[in-house]
């Protein structure tokens, strides 16, 4: 089976020219996520009837008229997303049984597009994480190298496309959750300004942080789908109403006369060599092809990890109150009283991962410390967004590395969280200043992907998608597959 | 910044979380870790800027006032882990 | 004795009149079966947002403007942290730093007419909680999450009541003033209209003393007696030298005391911050003039008019402004007979409103329309009915749809006031009675009245009771 079927546009061409019908592709999808699923664990729940039933649908309706422009089109959700009658865990024991019955205005779109939904991708219990490595369903496997984490939070999703299980998946990013797994995995990650798809139904880990993102092989393929979960959305009061992507003027226009930042902080000490060549190789290509880079200078980069893991967490100790044990989700047995029930309830549903996020939030959040902290970290904020936007003025978008190694081994992070959250310096920020931001494959070091982060300013996808739709033009990273394996 | 167990103790409680007392210790510490970052806050040269709460300073959009019945009632019952009489149970609280 | 006085400050929860919650679409209608009205955000369901309600918006602005507040152009939605049954998310929607009224105050009479200004320090909206039911099960509590997101104004008084009287006074404005706007249905009983009252007391120009609040009291009554309970208590201890603790503290009705409260969260910390999920309410200056436009006069303006146009007293002018409705009719009555405002202040504040009471019934409600007790109170002042009379002409109006005239046409109501027949039925007493006659020649007043009563046993009541009397002493003398 050639992997060029595992392209949006690959699959979109062959469905529309009957060359494959719908649920030819959903069984060809099934059988390689149930190949995958002992090597990578990328999925929590695989729908195999009902994802046979849609894609059933899907040729049907073909067979009467126009279709949805993503009809026929297997995928994944990043197990955050709510969807109706099918389980939603958000890679946690607390809601290992939960099955909402209402869905993520995210899903609505892909659902109405046509698109058919093979499974629930695995990831960090909560979105916390950088590695798929607190997963109450088990780590996910690099499908470069079973040895090593795929990234995170979204690693399921990350995984499932590197693998060429589905075209897209879905993913959510707070911190770089799309950006980072999809650099480690050789894969596009495309996380969208802030307010441009809408939260609803969204399981929140940070509210001014998250945003849903998508993960396919290319950025043209990113865009398509970014275009149909896009817009506003009035149940999600933190959802705006702007003008669509205007994408085929970005896809057409060309890289020459492309002003591209650099800035030097993600650039700094702790950026493997192998990973720094890739990355200068990659803006040399921006040269040839008739771009000029800048020096940028982000000084309020300093901030952005401490700002971040105050924020972040502070944020999600108040989301994550509500997983007490009393409406839904995980209970524990014979509570002897009231108390007993919340600390038990959620000791034994959360992850270690999340009990700390949730106790550092609660602390930053506390008396006599809110001001030190939580607002100085808004504070710190409003210094990094005027970094950018004073950056803006000069440059179209910023590159650097996505993050500062490659993948690393399965519990080589584990004894040392801190040194985890060090390595998300290039791409918290983003997710402070609400911009949008893609990772695209930029090369290889030590046979691992490198991912390179392009950023841009708020509501100027437009020149995410011009800068690299342009690049993969030229260069043929994005196309390259990890092995095909058989056994572990 | 140092962080002992009896702190780890009052947020746990306040975040409701139950620690038992031989990861009180390794909370400390991790916990301890992470505050060390934060102290690089203060030098932050930030005295004079407003917060920033939402990422381009959005305005609070306003709904009609129209009730909607709802009509997954039985969905949550469903999800409810202990329920009766249409009340969700919670071990008796006396006020 | 010591020089004891007592600091008070008022917080009342007022429960807004909107058809849907404030942050979900839900219905807020009172009464219905356990998480019959709890949708999806209610129950704080994973992945559910809050959407503001604009009409909480709005009457919140109303009341702002009401009481001569600041109107907060930006306001923000902080999230106050805390786990609790009944508070499904664990934290409930809020403000903290930047309110949207703020300041403020309210002019009032206490019951021996001392008058004074009360000021508020602000008023915010915030999300109700669910309610906790512990009677119903055995070995557990029941939570119901109907009530969970009703909107709610908290309206908060400076620490500037120093008794209970004050206390009760402004309460009855205030709840007369948001019923009138439309705010709240006030309803005490259903929970509409709660009162936190913050007590503590010092010696004359000494420094505050520490305070103890009192939760939750739902009758003007009780609040009296709570305040009066507490002050007493602190003033106690504080005379035998122990000192005040600053805790939550409810009123037990059956006992007239107030108690301390067990269970609820011990360490006050709610760890306040601005809601992620909400950006910054802004009020135009257009939301402002569109409910400035709306107001109606006030009742403490109206009733300032009732007495220097109308000539009523401030007790009638005080009565007939604290409902807006029964305010309405009473115009609506003056207005049908123009010049005769006492008249109608009596029949309205007298027979009117007490048929409602006994029929329990609300003023909006009233089988009689102003326009037919307009034709009732015209007959007593153009003479043809006495006042007695005219009570029973009224029972029949209350009950039925007749005009007054068809009434007493049917029941043969007319007041005897010509001069002749009175005169004669008046000289058949006179004769009829020659003891008493003599009685009165030796200087018993008194016995006047048993003449009266006699000449109006035999008109059946319908003597003109003021000819009468004249007739009487002319023929007497």
């Amino acid at each position: 089976m050639s992997a060029e079927l595992f392209t949006l546009s690959a699959q979109l061409s062959a469905l529309s020219r009957g060359e494959i019908s719908s649920r030819a592709l959903t069984e060809i999808t099934l059988e390689r996520a149930a190949a995958s699923q002992p090597l990578h664990n990328a999925l929590i729940t695989t729908l195999g009837e009902s994802a046979r039933s849609e894609a059933d649908a899907c040729d049907a309706r073909r067979a009467q008229g126009p279709v949805g422009t993503l009809s026929g089109v297997p995928y994944a959700h990043k197990d955050l997303f709510c969807t109706a009658g099918v389980l939603t865990t958000c890679g946690s024991k607390m809601l290992s049984n939960f099955v909402p019955p209402y869905s993520a205005a995210v899903h609505e779109s892909l659902q109405e597009a046509g698109g058919v939904l093979i499974g629930k991708a695995n990831m960090d219990e909560f979105a916390m994480g950088s590695s798929n490595e607190h997963s109450h369903f088990g780590p996910v496997k690099n499908p470069w190298d079973l040895t090593r984490v795929p990234g995170g939070s979204s690693g399921g999703s990350a995984a499932l496309v590197a693998a060429r299980v589905v075209a897209f998946a879905t993913g959510s990013d707070t911190g770089g959750s799309v950006r980072q797994p999809a650099a480690f995995c050789g894969v596009t990650g495309f996380k969208p300004t802030y307010g441009r798809v809408s939260r609803h139904g969204m399981i929140a880990y940070a509210s001014s942080l998250d945003q849903a993102g998508v993960i396919a092989t290319t950025v043209e393929d990113c865009a398509r789908i970014l275009s149909v979960v896009s817009g506003f959305d009035p149940r999600d009061s933190t959802s705006s109403n702007v003008a669509a992507i205007a994408i085929e003027p970005a896809l057409t226009r060309s890289l020459k006369g492309l002003r591209i930042g650099r800035p030097r902080q993600w650039f700094g000490a702790g950026i493997e060599d192998g990973v720094g060549t890739a990355v200068e190789d990659a803006l040399a290509e921006y040269v040839r092809q008739g771009a000029t880079i800048v020096d940028i200078d982000l000084p309020a980069s300093a901030w952005s990890i401490p700002a971040y893991y105050v924020i972040a967490p502070a944020e999600a100790s108040s989301n994550l109150a509500r997983f007490d044990g009393v409406r839904y989700g995980h209970r524990c047995e014979n509570p002897r009283d009231l108390n007993d029930l919340y600390r038990r309830s959620r000791a034994e549903g959360f992850g270690h991962e999340v009990q700390r996020r949730i106790l550092i939030g609660t602390y930053a959040l506390s008396a006599g410390y809110y001001d030190a902290y939580y607002r100085r970290a808004q504070q710190v904020r409003r210094l990094i967004a005027e970094d950018f936007a004073r950056a803006f003025t000069k440059v179209d978008v910023l590159a650097g590395p996505t993050s500062p190694t490659v993948a690393f081994k399965l519990g080589e992070k584990l004894a040392d969280p801190l040194a985890l959250y060090l390595a998300d310096v290039n791409t918290v920020g983003v997710n402070l200043a609400g911009l949008p931001g893609v990772s695209v494959p930029c090369g290889f070091s030590n046979g691992l992907p490198v991912g390179l982060q392009l950023v841009a300013a708020t509501w100027r996808e437009d020149l995410l998608i011009t800068a690299g739709h342009g690049y993969q033009q030229v260069t043929e990273w994005h196309r390259a597959t990890p092995p095909e394996r058989d056994h572990v | 910044m140092s962080v002992d167990r009896a702190l780890v103790r009052s947020i746990a409680e306040l975040a409701r979380l139950s620690i038992s007392p031989q990861h009180e210790e390794a909370a400390a510490i991790e916990l301890a870790a992470v505050l060390d970052l934060f102290e690089a806050l203060s030098a932050a040269p930030v005295d004079a800027l407003q917060p920033l709460s939402h990422p381009g300073d959005p305005e609070l959009r306003l709904r009609d006032d129209v009730a909607v019945a709802g009509d997954q009632r039985n969905a949550f019952e469903v999800l409810a882990p202990a329920m009766s009489g249409g009340y969700y149970l919670v071990p008796k609280v006396i006020e | 004795m010591s020089d004891w006085e007592a600091v008070i400050g008022l917080e009342v929860h007022v429960q807004l009149l909107t058809h849907s919650k404030i942050f979900s679409s839900s219905a807020t209608a009172y009464g219905a079966e356990p998480n019959a009205q709890a949708n999806a955000l209610d129950l704080a369901m994973p992945g559910t947002l809050p959407v503001m309600n604009a009409h909480a918006v709005a009457l919140a602005v109303r009341f702002g403007l009401a009481v001569d507040a600041e109107i907060a152009q930006r306001s923000v939605f902080a999230r106050k942290n805390y786990f609790y049954p009944d508070l499904p998310k664990g934290y409930q929607i809020s403000q903290y730093e930047l309110p949207i009224v703020i300041g403020g105050g309210l002019h009032i009479v206490t019951e021996d007419g001392h008058a004074r200004y009360v000021p508020l320090t602000r008023a915010h909206l915030e999300e109700d909680a669910g309610k906790s039911v512990h009677d119903v099960f055995h070995a557990e509590t029941g939570v119901d999450l109907n009530r969970a997101g009703t909107p709610l104004l908290e309206i908060v008084t400076d620490p500037a009541l120093s008794n209970a009287s004050e206390a009760v006074a402004f309460l009855k404005a205030l709840h007369t003033l948001v019923r009138w706007l439309g705010v709240s249905d006030g309803n005490m009983q259903e929970g509409s209209f709660r009162c936190d009252a913050n007590v503590s007391v010092r010696q004359r120009g000494a420094a505050l003393g520490t305070r103890a609040e009192v939760k939750n009291v739902n009758s003007f009554r009780f609040v009296e007696k709570a305040i009066d309970y507490e002050i007493e208590r602190q003033i106690r201890i504080i005379e035998a030298g122990g000192s005040v603790v600053q805790e939550t503290r409810l009123f037990d009705a059956h006992r007239g005391e107030t108690r301390s409260m067990r269970g609820k969260e011990s360490a006050h910390d709610y760890r306040y911050f601005p809601d992620p999920d909400l950006p910054p309410l802004r009020i135009g200056a257009d939301l402002i003039e569109a409910e400035r436009a709306r107001m109606p006069e006030l009742p403490q303006g109206r009733a300032r008019r009732y007495i220097e146009s109308l000539g009523l007293s401030t007790y009638d002018a005080a009565n007939l402004t604290t409902d807006r409705a029964v305010s309405e009719y009473f115009e609506a009555l003056c207005a049908a007979i123009p010049g005769h405002a006492k008249l109608c202040a009596n029949w309205v504040s007298g027979e009117w409103l007490g048929a409602l009471n006994a029929a329990d019934l609300g003023p909006e409600r009233s089988p009689l329309s102003a326009a037919r007790l307009a034709g009732l109170l015209k007959r007593i002042v153009d003479g043809s009915l006495s006042s007695k009379m005219a009570k029973q002409v009224f029972d029949a109006l209350w009950r039925g749809d007749e005009s007054a005239d068809e009434i007493s046409e049917r029941l043969g109501l007319k007041k005897v006031s010509d001069s002749g027949a009175l005169s004669a039925l008046v000289d058949e007493v006179i004769a009829a009675y020659p003891a008493q006659v003599a009685q009165f020649r030796h200087g018993n007043e008194k016995v006047l009245q048993f003449f009266v009563g006699q000449v109006m046993k035999s008109s059946k009541g319908q003597a003109d009771p003021v000819q009468l009397n004249a007739l009487l002493r002319a023929k007497l003398a």
